[in-house]
C-alpha cells in the first residue's frame, strides 16, 4: 500500500492541492509549537485547550453576522471569543472560590456548548453556505485554499517575529515572573501579549486540526522537545521541527487514504514523537534514567562486595587470605548471580585477584576497601559527635552515605573531626 | 397524554439523568481538584466507544459499555504514568494523553464512515432528541433506561462509599491513617466517571459531558460549604439546566445538549452576580471556611 514512489511523489509537492495542505499545516503547526513552548513552561497548557474550545461561538456569531465563511471574517470572531474565554477564566479565579481547574473546565464547556447551540441553530436555519462551518470542529486540512495560506503565513510570521523580538522577556516571564516584575519588566503587558499570541495561534490552527485537538498542537511539541534539551532556544526550534515533521507525515497519511482525517493523524504522529522522546531521549528519557539507576545500583553492589572482603580481612588481621564465594555469601547475603557478576567485574578492574584460596584484595583493592571503611566510620563518628545520635543508630545511615561521599567531603569530615583514629564502635579508622 | 408532551418528557428526563449523574460525580471531582481529569476522560473514551461500535454495532450492550469505559480508566493511568514515570508536568501530561486518545478515536470513527449511528458530530455533542426514536425497554427508551441504571449504580456506590469518599476527599492523610486506601477510592471514582461518560455519550456527546461534570458542581460549590447540601444543590441545578435547555433548544430548533450548557452558564453567572450584590450590600452571612 505504502510505496516509496508515492512518498516521493507526495514530497515533490507537484500537485497544488498537496502543496496547500502541506504548507498550510506546517505553518500552523510551527506557529502553535513556538508559542506553545511558553504556554507549556508557564504551566498553562490546559488554558490553551480552553481557548481552543472557546473560539467556536465566535466563529458561529461571525458567520451569522456576516454570512460568509471566509477566514478574514471568521478569525476576528474566533479571536474575540477566545479572548473573552481567557478573561472569564481570570475573572472567575479572582472573584470566586473556584479553583483554576474548575474555572477552566467551566469556561471551556460553557463556551463550547454555546458554540454547539449556535452551530446547530445555523445548520437548521438552512443557509446553504454554512456547510463548511463544522469543519472547525475537527479541522479540514484538505479544504485549505491558497487564500488561507496567506492568512496562515502572515499570522505565523507575525507570531514568530514577535516571539523572536521579545524572546528574552518571554523567557524570563516563563521561568521567573517574580524576578521579571522586580527587574522592572512590564509583566502585565507581556502576559497580555503572550496570551494574545496564544489566541492567535489557536485561532489559525483550528482550521487544520479542529477545536478539540488544537491543545495538542500547543502542548505536545513543547513537551517532546523538553526531553532533548535544557535550552529554551533549542527547545523552540526542536518543537517547531517536530510540528513540521508531524504535519508532513499527517498530510501524507490522509493523502494516501483519502477518508482519513489529516488533523487527527498529525496529532497521532506528534504524540508518537512525544512518547518516543519520553522513552528514548538521552539523559531525561525513561531508558536513560533507568540506565543511570542500574549503573548506580551496580556501583553500590560492587562497593559492598569489596567492603565485605575488606571486613573479612580486617577481622582476620590478614588481607592476603583468599575468600571463596560461599565465604563472602556467609558474611553478607548477596543475590548469588549478582555477586558472581560483581566479583568478575571487580577482578577485571584489578581490584581483586583470584587464586587457589579464592578472591583476595589487590593493592588497589585494599586501598579502595580501606577508603570505604574509612568513610563509613567517619560518617558514624560525625553523626554521634555532631548530631548526638546513639552509636547503635548510625550504621544504616553510614551504609548509604559511604557510596556518596566525595573526596572533598571526606577531607572536610576528617578535618572537622580532628583526624580521628577510632570510630564510635571502637574500630580503627583506616588511613 | 399526547405524544408531543410524552416526547418532551422523555427528552427532559434523559437530560436530567445525564445532568444528575454528572453533578454528583462532579462534586467529588471538584473537591478533589480533578475537574479536568473529568474533561480528559470524557474525551478519551472516544476510541473505546469507536471500538465498541466496530465490534458490536451499538453501545447498548453491557460488555460494549464496560469495554469503552475501560479506556477512560486507561487514560487516567496513562496520565499518571506520563506524569510520574516520564516526569512531564501534570497539565501537559493530561493534554498529551487525552488529545492522543481523542485523535485515535476520531480516526477510528472516520474509518467507520458509513456507519449511520456514529458520525463526527455525534461524537461532539450527541443528539438528545433522538432518544424518542429508541426502542423501548420497560416502557422507556433504551438510552434512558441505561442512563437510569447507571445513575442508580452511581448513587449506590456514592451512598455505600460515602464515608470513604468523604474522608479521602477532605483529609487523605487521615483517611490513610484510618486504613482507607486513597488509591482504591480514586480509581472507584474514576471508574464511575468513565462509565458515566460512556453512557452519556449518545445523548450529549463526548465533550458536553464535561459541562455536567463541572458546571453544576461549580455552582453548588459557590452556594454551600456542606457536602450533602452541595450534592443536592448540584443535582437540582443539573435538572433545572436540562429542563431549561430543552425549552431553549425547542425555541431555537437547535442542539439540546448545547442549550443545556448555555443554561448552566447563565445559572453560574446569576449565582456569581447574586454573590457580588450580597458582598456589596454587606449582608453576607458568615463566610465559613471550607470544611
Amino acid at each position: 500500500m505504502l510505496s516509496l514512489k508515492e512518498l516521493l511523489h507526495f514530497l515533490s509537492l507537484s500537485e497544488p492541492n498537496i502543496r496547500y495542505v502541506v504548507f498550510g499545516t506546517i505553518m500552523v503547526g510551527i506557529a502553535a509549537a513556538v508559542i506553545g513552548n511558553f504556554t507549556f513552561l508557564r504551566k498553562r497548557a490546559l488554558v490553551g485547550d480552553a481557548i481552543a474550545h472557546a473560539v467556536l461561538p465566535g466563529i458561529c456569531l461571525a458567520f451569522m453576522l456576516q454570512g460568509s465563511r471566509s477566514l478574514w471574517v471568521l478569525l476576528p470572531g474566533a479571536f474575540v471569543s477566545g479572548w473573552l474565554a481567557l478573561l472569564s477564566i481570570d475573572w472567575i479565579n479572582r472573584n470566586s472560590r473556584l479553583k483554576p481547574d474548575a474555572a477552566i473546565g467551566l469556561v471551556l464547556s460553557v463556551f463550547f456548548g454555546t458554540g454547539v447551540l449556535l452551530l446547530t441553530y445555523i445548520q437548521q436555519s438552512g443557509d446553504g453556505s454554512q456547510s463548511g462551518l463544522k469543519h472547525f470542529l475537527f479541522g479540514q486540512a484538505a479544504a485549505i485554499l491558497p487564500g488561507d495560506l496567506w492568512v496562515f503565513g502572515l499570522t505565523g510570521l507575525l507570531l514568530c517575529g514577535l516571539v523572536a523580538l521579545f524572546f528574552k522577556e518571554f523567557t524570563l516571564l516563563s521561568f521567573d515572573p517574580d524576578f521579571a516584575q522586580a527587574a522592572g519588566l512590564p509583566v502585565r503587558r507581556l502576559e497580555l501579549l503572550l496570551s494574545t499570541l496564544t489566541v492567535l495561534a489557536v485561532v489559525t490552527g483550528i482550521q487544520t486540526v479542529g477545536v478539540v485537538l488544537m491543545a495538542a498542537l500547543l502542548i505536545t511539541p513543547a513537551a517532546a522537545a523538553r526531553f532533548w534539551t535544557d535550552r529554551l532556544g533549542a527547545m523552540v526550534l526542536l518543537g517547531a521541527a517536530f510540528a513540521a515533521l508531524a504535519s508532513v507525515l499527517g498530510s501524507f497519511v490522509s493523502y494516501q487514504q483519502p477518508n482519513m482525517p489529516t488533523g487527527p493523524w498529525i496529532i497521532v504522529v506528534l504524540s508518537a514523537i512525544a512518547f518516543f522522546s519520553m522513552v528514548f531521549a538521552p539523559r531525561r528519557g525513561g531508558l536513560a534514567r533507568l540506565w543511570d539507576k542500574l549503573r548506580h545500583a551496580w556501583k553500590i553492589r560492587e562497593e559492598n562486595v569489596l567492603k565485605t572482603i575488606y571486613h573479612s580481612g580486617e577481622s582476620l588481621g590478614d588481607f592476603t587470605a583468599g575468600m571463596h564465594i560461599e565465604a563472602v555469601q556467609g558474611r553478607r547475603a548477596f543475590n548469588p548471580w549478582q555477586l558472581r557478576l560483581s566479583l568478575f567485574t571487580l577482578q577485571r578492574r584489578g581490584l581483586l585477584q583470584y587464586g587457589a584460596s579464592g578472591y583476595r584484595l589487590s593493592g588497589e583493592g585494599l586501598r579502595e576497601g580501606a577508603r570505604l571503611a574509612r568513610i563509613h566510620r567517619l560518617w558514624e563518628l560525625y553523626l554521634t559527635e555532631y548530631l548526638r545520635l546513639a552509636p547503635d543508630h548510625v550504621h544504616d545511615d553510614a551504609e548509604a552515605m559511604e557510596h556518596l561521599i566525595t573526596p572533598e567531603l571526606e577531607a572536610q569530615l576528617e578535618a572537622a573531626l580532628g583526624y580521628p583514629e577510632r570510630d564510635p564502635h571502637d574500630r580503627d579508622i583506616p588511613r | 397524554m399526547n405524544t408531543e408532551f410524552l416526547d418532551a418528557f422523555w427528552i427532559m428526563l434523559t437530560g436530567s439523568l445525564v445532568a444528575v449523574t454528572g453533578a454528583l460525580l462532579g462534586c467529588y471531582l471538584l473537591l478533589r481538584r480533578l475537574s479536568l481529569i473529568g474533561d480528559a476522560i470524557s474525551h478519551a473514551v472516544l476510541p473505546g466507544i469507536a471500538v465498541a461500535f466496530l465490534m458490536t454495532g451499538s453501545l447498548s450492550s453491557v460488555p460494549a459499555l464496560l469495554g469503552a469505559a475501560v479506556v477512560g480508566l486507561l487514560c487516567t493511568w496513562a496520565i499518571e504514568t506520563v506524569q510520574h514515570r516520564a516526569g512531564v508536568q501534570g497539565d501537559a501530561a493530561m493534554g498529551i494523553v487525552f488529545t492522543f486518545l481523542f485523535a485515535v478515536g476520531v480516526i477510528l470513527v472516520s474509518s467507520l464512515a458509513g456507519n449511520a449511528d456514529l458520525d463526527q458530530e455525534c461524537v461532539l455533542y450527541g443528539e438528545l432528541a433522538f432518544v424518542i426514536f429508541d426502542q423501548t425497554v420497560l416502557g422507556m427508551p433504551v438510552s434512558t433506561a441505561i442512563l437510569l441504571a447507571n445513575l442508580l449504580l452511581v448513587v449506590a456506590v456514592l451512598t455505600f462509599g460515602y464515608r470513604g469518599f468523604f474522608l479521602t476527599t477532605f483529609d487523605p492523610a487521615f483517611a490513610r491513617a484510618l486504613g482507607f486506601s486513597t488509591v482504591a477510592w480514586h480509581y472507584v471514582l474514576m471508574s464511575l466517571v468513565s462509565l458515566s461518560s460512556v453512557v452519556s455519550f449518545e445523548s450529549v456527546g463526548a465533550i458536553l459531558v464535561v459541562a455536567f461534570l463541572v458546571g453544576p458542581a461549580a455552582i453548588a460549590h459557590l452556594l454551600t460549604d456542606r457536602l450533602p447540601m452541595m450534592l443536592l444543590l448540584a443535582a437540582l441545578i443539573g435538572i433545572s439546566a436540562s429542563v431549561g435547555g430543552y425549552f431553549l433548544a425547542a425555541a431555537l430548533n437547535a442542539n439540546i445538549a448545547g442549550a443545556m450548557t448555555v443554561v448552566l452558564g447563565v445559572e453560574f453567572l446569576g449565582v456569581m452576580n447574586v454573590q457580588f450584590m450580597r458582598k456589596r450590600w454587606r449582608v453576607t452571612p458568615s463566610v465559613a471556611s471550607p470544611t
